[in-house]
């Protein structure tokens, strides 16, 4: 029997948590092709399946790392989103629209 | 008891978390789904704090909830997209989309299924958790987070900086027609250009 972190809880609750996040992330990425917004909501979603994953680790292994990146993670994370919206802004100031279809100008 | 009760709350949180999640990514409305995914991020805090880790938990409160989501908030509202033709496909890609994260969660359990049936050796402990009676999570990860990880930190902050000028440029507009003071020009400007001295006759005019 697996030593439980807390309750009957153990790591493999928060491991099968955070695989099931992930899917649903990348499940979302599929079903959204056309919207950029929820395309980056995905992302997030899976972004945070990784630090569930880090920190449940890292009580589980009694080291404080897991918590450290977890915390870079986050700021990637907060980067990457102002970065995507600020393109995004951008984008459809000068077209009218985010369709991700269309984003297809670079290809001459 | 107490563990009964902390056990409950897991598949409390847990569950909520999993069904924000399908909200998100299947919601008709963005709106809807930012919201959906703030209560997302509520959930995971909350899972955070059950195993322990508080600070991580309220980080993840003010940094997703308080800037990322009410940025993505923001430009779904201020944007006037036509969310009608964006959901176009979305039938046809579910069977896309289910087939591969079922293939992914399969793929990642049968991993997860042979490495916990033979858990490998673990590494030495890098960075030990203190006793939580005498040391806080808090002051914990503060202890190591200024001291062996200092560069890193200072990184990070070159990154938001980074992302905050790559922002700003790229949104900011020049715009024309708009009457904006320009100090140096008006302290280059001398009397001669500014005043003319018109010798007008009587009953005349200019």
């Amino acid at each position: 029997m697996e030593h439980a972190l807390f309750g009957s809880i153990t790591i493999g609750h928060y491991v099968i948590l955070s695989t099931l996040l992930f899917v649903t992330g990348v499940a979302g990425i599929f079903l959204n092709r056309k919207n950029i917004i929820t395309l980056l909501m995905s992302v997030e979603l899976m972004l945070l399946a990784v630090n569930i994953n880090f920190v449940a680790f890292s009580v589980k292994l009694g080291d404080l790392t897991g918590q450290i990146f977890t915390m870079f993670i986050l700021t990637v994370a907060a980067a990457e989103a102002a970065i995507g919206l600020a393109i995004l802004v951008v984008y459809f100031r000068n077209r009218g629209t985010i369709d991700v279809d269309d984003i297809s100008k670079l290809k001459g | 008891m107490q563990s009964e009760i902390t056990t409950w709350l897991f598949y409390l949180f847990s569950t909520v978390l999993m069904g924000a999640a399908l909200s998100v990514i299947t919601s008709k409305n963005p709106v809807h789904s930012v919201f959906f995914l703030i209560l997302a991020f509520f959930n995971a805090a909350a899972l955070f704090v059950l195993l322990g880790a508080e600070y991580i938990a309220m980080t993840l409160i003010i940094v997703y909830v308080g800037a990322v989501a009410v940025l993505f908030l923001f430009v779904v509202m201020m944007l006037n997209i036509n969310f009608e033709k964006l959901r176009a496909g979305f039938i046809s890609y579910l069977p896309t989309g289910i087939a591969v994260a079922l293939a992914l969660f399969v793929e990642i359990g049968a991993l997860l299924y042979n490495s916990l049936l033979t858990p490998a050796p673990v590494a030495a402990v890098a960075q030990a958790i203190p006793d939580v009676t005498t040391t806080s999570n808090a002051r914990a990860i503060g202890l190591v987070l200024y001291t062996d990880y200092l560069i890193l930190f200072q990184l990070a902050g070159v990154i938001l900086l980074v992302a905050m000028i790559g922002a700003i440029v790229l949104t900011h507009r020049h715009r024309t027609g708009v009457k904006r003071q320009n100090i140096g020009k008006q302290l280059a400007r001398k009397r001669s250009e500014a005043v003319q001295l018109v010798n007008v006759k009587p009953g005349e005019g200019i």
